[in-house]
């Protein structure tokens, strides 16, 4: 729409309004043939129907006519007016059957103020009057055409208005127009209205609210029904972006509304909360998310925090320690973890036995999987999940790190372990750099062990050099990272400060927990529709099963709906629970298990996405990425087999393209079409996965934009999701040949 | 397979006859056959017969056809292989020019005719004629809650059981249903190997796997068998090894058959060399990237200047149907063989020459590196 399409219209309007302004009758012709509708008028009675589809404008050839549709082109396309007025006729004249008339008088309620029915036979007569009383207001007010019939005055005032705008002065013109026009233009629409308009889904009424005229268009479009499908793009004139996609800013206060109560929209729109799309627990709506977060845990924010390091640093057993200083775990049970270790033959193993409870891991003295448990700390609540330093678990590391705001990273410190952990092969940098791609800025270094050093300074100091070099490499701040001395058997140095005279004499600050305190809280996206990664599925008593998650966006409620993808199911969320405790919500940031109802344990597995089954999370199988590839040992090649893990997915995939080699830091291409890709590269690539799995862009979710790609135990690159080649929601079995 | 015939004249047109006996041999015969061939085969024809009365009656006969070849169709997990065609020579059933389906049969003759028999079509014939070229290797590629068996035999990985179980991660406080869970996958694998893995042919049964899940698995696996006493697993239990690879998933069989004691116990199958050729290119690539082409028109220019060392090939690209692109590629193995050079040709069923149909099916290393081809020709490859 150009800008001169304003004046334009006002000029046709001058035109088109004038037969109203003569009466209801006959209309003595002044200007150019405004409407098509009239032109039937001048057949002869005989030939109805056919001929007057035929003389409608979109076909008419008169120059009249012409200027018309050129004008009209301004505010719907001229096929579908001929469409409209034409099905409306040939409906009228065949709506003998009672079901066809019954939706049409009700369309005519809901569309138009009129009174008169249209008679049930029509002579061409009748019809032509009807058409002309009936019709024209009907237009007036609901076509897209209203425009036409809006006084002049209007349309200039809406424009200077909107600051010449044509596109917001039409939809304020469009949308101002149920009203009496000229004054009540800038109030919002009364609810009442707006609910006796559109009946539809929320999702239908959201769309009416937002583009008007396609909305109006519709109800008045060829198909007369209901119903709002026809595809909007082409009254834009620009191919309409799905609403919920790149929402325009008009969009986003909607969508925000019935979720977020006034007070996020700081107060000052008083734009009454719409039809509420909830279908259950509407009257809930109304909670504060944000303040309740607030005053939820005596007011400590909850903060996620991820334990790493190379095996055998000690993290489960620091860990362990830290829980039993805290209180969290009884004095009788870690004196029976005691004594069966002991009688295990492994006495050290004790405090790592609180969060490796698998016969397996206490078997092997090995964490296998991410324990998870938490604690509280002066300021916040903690969820901590104890990673496996193993090289083999690197998959359910990175499942942990996914979720987690903050880490803490374990190095042994006495001789030769920290350099097995820290040289190449090690799981110290692997880990390092793991979490950081995955979105951890700030760390905790806890220098352990040293209590087998004897807290020499020496040490500590010849450790902390090396891994800060490392930590600048990997895109740590020097001022989101600390060190720790601590010794996690003996629990020095862990809750309070340590009175170790080797220690105290140089070493003056805080211990870990404290640390751990003073980690910022991160930034929790309320306002995104609801996002969940399910990192554990399992059965509990009662009906349905649960599945376990990090909330990454949004917040729920319990009686919501919620959308499983990939396998496009929806169920009903009947419990919630947080660390073990049942809520009636939950919102992003934290770590729930939900208890689901209506949908098949078999068709959910690790790695499904929960979400807001009116803001889906797209499914895709081939999608172009930027990665930064890692210290490889061998070149990327297009048809590089590698295992994408994306929050709690692990995927087969590989790699189909290589699209261009970009500059480390400025971003521009270097290089198109490379023939590989080599270490340290920064790259843009299409990913083909073997099974659809749900993504996010980063430009719109930057937790859920972000992947590892991992080739045969190592991991070989970081990305974020920039494009999505294909995206459908059931996935289709692909058949090869050979 | 057997060859019982083979007549090739001086213009390499002829025919050969021969004897599929194991579900290998369709594969190499889908891959000898193409378009435009004539086979001879046994099979059965549906005829209907009208008798003087004009009553109709049906009956299936067996009869040998002659086709000319049109449609060839592989399934790869039954290794059956379907022909269609139209009939070139009227017997008392089928008229000249009618169609007909030969799905051929293992260890029933059939004869190919060629026009032309080129080098790739010979030395396939000869390789599957090897007996020596028999290992029949399973193997188990597991990790928590994901198990693929398959079964690798010199020409083909065929997958024969995907075993997917949920398994609930540790919570606080309880593990049982984690512990039930991994019960319950064991279990299924182990019906999987049971039910897939015949134990008279197969000579060695490789388990895969990252961590200690193998190991638990192994220990489960004979645990059951002696409780079950099931004396398949338990006289073969020799024949079970433990490899390590980084996942579950089916391309990680290439770590498997690339560990020194597999290669050492499997004396170098086809699949295993493949698996070495492969990794070889990558590295060059990394070392010497002027010393790794890929790409048809690269290793073509390559290939020109008598460069190539070792050739990589997918058999893919030898089914191609169309004579002009088959006879490029058979031009391009034949002169790198002339001049000396390796020629692998990987078959597209194993991971490896997955891997190498991905990367455009075609790969070379390099006796000495050719420098700035990749610019000039990048514009060539621009176009696929």
């Amino acid at each position: 729409m150009t800008m001169t399409s304003a004046p334009k219209r006002a000029e046709r309007t001058a035109h088109a309004h004038l037969p109203r302004q003569h009466g209801g009758h006959r209309v003595t012709r002044v200007g150019p043939e405004p409407r098509g509708e009239t032109d039937p008028d001048r057949n002869p009675p005989g030939g109805r129907e056919r001929p007057r589809t035929r003389t409608c404008p979109g076909t008419g050839t008169s120059a009249a006519t012409t200027t018309t549709k050129t004008l009209r082109t301004m505010t719907c396309t001229d096929s579908q007016w001929t469409m409209t007025i034409a099905s409306l006729q040939l409906r009228l004249h065949s709506s003998s059957t009672r079901g066809r008339r019954r939706r049409w008088s009700r369309w005519r309620r809901r569309s138009s103020r009129s009174r008169t029915r249209p008679p049930p036979l029509l002579s061409s007569a009748t019809l032509t009057r009807w058409t002309r009383d009936v019709c024209t207001p009907v237009w007036t007010r609901c076509g897209p055409c209203s425009g036409t019939r809006l006084p002049d005055s209007v349309l200039t005032q809406a424009a200077v208005r909107c600051d010449f705008d044509p596109q917001r002065a039409l939809d304020a013109v469009l949308s101002g127009e149920d009203a009496p026009p000229p004054h009540a233009q800038e109030q919002p629409l009364p609810q009442r209205q707006q609910r006796g308009r559109v009946r539809e889904s929320s999702q239908a009424q959201l769309e009416t609210e937002v583009l008007p005229k396609v909305a109006r268009m519709t109800v008045s479009g060829k198909k007369q029904t209901m119903g709002f499908e026809v595809p909007s793009n082409e009254e834009n004139g620009v191919p309409s972006p799905s609403v919920r996609r790149a929402p325009s800013p008009d969009v986003v206060s909607v969508t925000m509304t019935p979720e977020t109560p006034s007070k996020l929209l700081g107060g000052a729109d008083e734009a009454p909360p719409p039809a509420t799309p909830r279908p259950a627990g509407s009257n809930k709506n109304q909670l504060n998310v944000r303040e309740e977060l607030e005053k939820r845990q005596g007011g400590k924010p909850l903060l996620n925090l991820v334990v790493i390091g190379h095996v055998d640093a000690g993290k489960s057993t620091l860990m362990g320690h830290l829980l039993y200083l805290l209180g969290n775990v009884n004095k009788r049970m870690m004196h029976k973890y005691e004594q069966e270790a002991k009688k295990a033959g492994k006495a050290s193993f004790a405090f790592a036995w609180v969060l490796d409870e698998t016969g397996e891991e206490r078997d092997r003295g090995v964490t296998m999987d991410v324990g998870m448990t938490k604690f509280e700390t002066n300021s916040k609540v903690v969820t901590l999940m104890d990673a496996p330093g193993h090289k083999d678990f690197i998959p359910n590391m990175i499942t942990g790190a996914a979720q987690a705001d903050v880490a803490v990273l374990v190095v042994d410190a006495s001789r030769g372990e920290f350099e097995a952990g820290f040289e190449a092969g090690g799981q110290t940098r692997e880990h390092g750099l793991l979490v950081r791609s995955l979105g951890v800025t700030q760390l905790a270094v806890a220098v352990n062990k040293m209590d087998q050093v004897n807290w020499q300074q020496e040490r500590f100091q010849e450790i902390v050099s090396k891994l800060g070099h490392f930590l600048k490499q990997a895109g740590f701040k020097d001022s989101d990272v600390s060190y720790v001395p601590t010794s996690g058997l003996s629990g020095e140095n862990l809750t309070t400060r340590s009175s170790v005279p080797e220690l105290t004499s140089w070493y003056k600050a805080p211990c870990l927990l404290e640390q751990i305190d003073s980690f910022r809280p991160p930034q929790r996206s309320l306002e995104q529709p609801f996002r969940l990664c399910v990192s554990d599925v399992f059965k509990d008593q009662g009906s349905g099963f649960c599945v376990t998650g990090k909330i990454e966006a949004g917040f729920i409620q319990t009686g919501d709906r919620v959308l499983a993808m990939p396998p496009n199911e929806t169920c009903t969320v009947k419990g919630i629970t947080l660390h073990d405790e049942p809520l009636d919500w939950a919102a992003s940031g934290d770590h729930v298990t939900l208890s689901v109802t209506g949908m098949d344990i078999i068709k959910i597995n690790v790695g499904c996405i929960f979400c807001d089954p009116k803001e889906p999370i797209k499914v895709c199988s081939r999608f172009r990425a930027r990665i930064l590839l890692f210290n490889i040992e061998l070149p990327v090649t297009q048809g590089f087999p590698v295992l994408l893990h994306y929050q709690t997915v692990s995927e087969p995939a590989t790699i189909r393209k290589l699209v261009s080699v970009l500059h480390k830091s400025s971003g521009e291409v270097l290089k198109k079409k490379p023939k590989c890709l080599t270490k340290g590269q920064n790259a843009v690539v299409e990913i083909q996965t073997q099974r659809p799995v749900a993504l996010e862009l980063y430009k719109d979710y930057k937790e859920l934009g972000r992947f590892m790609l991992r080739y045969v135990g190592s991991t070989i690159a970081a990305g974020v999701v920039t494009e999505i080649k294909d995206f459908f929601l059931s996935p289709a079995p692909r058949l090869s040949r050979s | 397979m057997k060859l019982l015939h083979k007549d090739i004249e001086k213009d390499n047109a002829g025919q050969v006859t021969l004897v599929p006996d194991e579900a290998e041999d369709m594969w190499h015969t889908y891959n000898l056959l193409q378009v435009g061939d004539s086979l001879r085969a046994s099979t059965i024809r549906k005829v209907q017969t009208e008798s003087s009365t004009g009553s109709v009656g049906s009956s299936r006969v067996r009869t040998t056809l002659t086709l000319c070849v049109e449609t060839i169709d592989f399934d790869s997990q039954a290794c059956q292989l379907r022909v269609k065609g139209t009939n070139i020579q009227e017997n008392q059933y089928v008229k000249m020019g009618a169609y007909h389906t030969i799905e051929l049969e293992l260890n029933r003759k059939f004869t190919l005719a060629k026009k032309v028999w080129d080098s790739v079509v010979l030395d396939r014939i000869e390789q599957a004629c090897d007996p020596a070229q028999k290992a029949d290797v399973a193997a188990v590629v597991m990790q928590e809650g994901l198990a693929n068996i398959v079964l690798v035999t010199p020409a083909m990985t065929l997958l024969r059981a995907k075993v997917e179980v949920t398994i609930p991660r540790k919570r606080k406080g309880s593990c049982a249903q984690h512990e039930k869970a991994l019960e319950r996958f064991y279990e299924a694998v182990m019906q999987g190997i049971l039910r897939h893995i015949n134990f008279d042919v197969v000579k060695c049964v490789l388990v895969g796997s990252p961590g200690f899940v193998k190991d638990q698995f192994i220990s489960h696996l004979f645990k059951e068998a002696v409780r079950q006493d099931n004396k398949v697993l338990l006289e073969n239990r020799p024949k079970f090894m433990l490899v390590h690879s980084s996942s579950g998933h089916k391309y990680s069989l290439k770590e498997i058959l690339s560990d020194p004691a597999v290669t050492s116990r499997l004396s170098d199958t086809k699949a295993a060399g493949e698996v070495k050729a492969l990794e070889d290119f990558y590295k060059m690539l990394q070392h010497e990237p002027d010393r790794a082409f890929y790409g048809l028109a690269h290793v073509e220019k390559a290939s020109d200047a008598l460069a190539i060392d070792i050739l990589l090939i997918s058999d893919q690209l030898f089914r191609h149907q169309e004579v002009a692109t088959r006879s490029r590629y058979v031009r391009l193995v034949d002169s790198v063989r002339d001049n000396g050079g390796t020629v692998r040709i990987f078959s597209s069923l194993h991971v490896s020459g997955e891997q190498l149909n991905q990367l455009s099916g075609v790969a070379a290393i390099l006796r000495f590196p050719i420098a700035g081809l990749s610019e000039a020709e990048e514009e060539d490859s621009d176009s696929d």
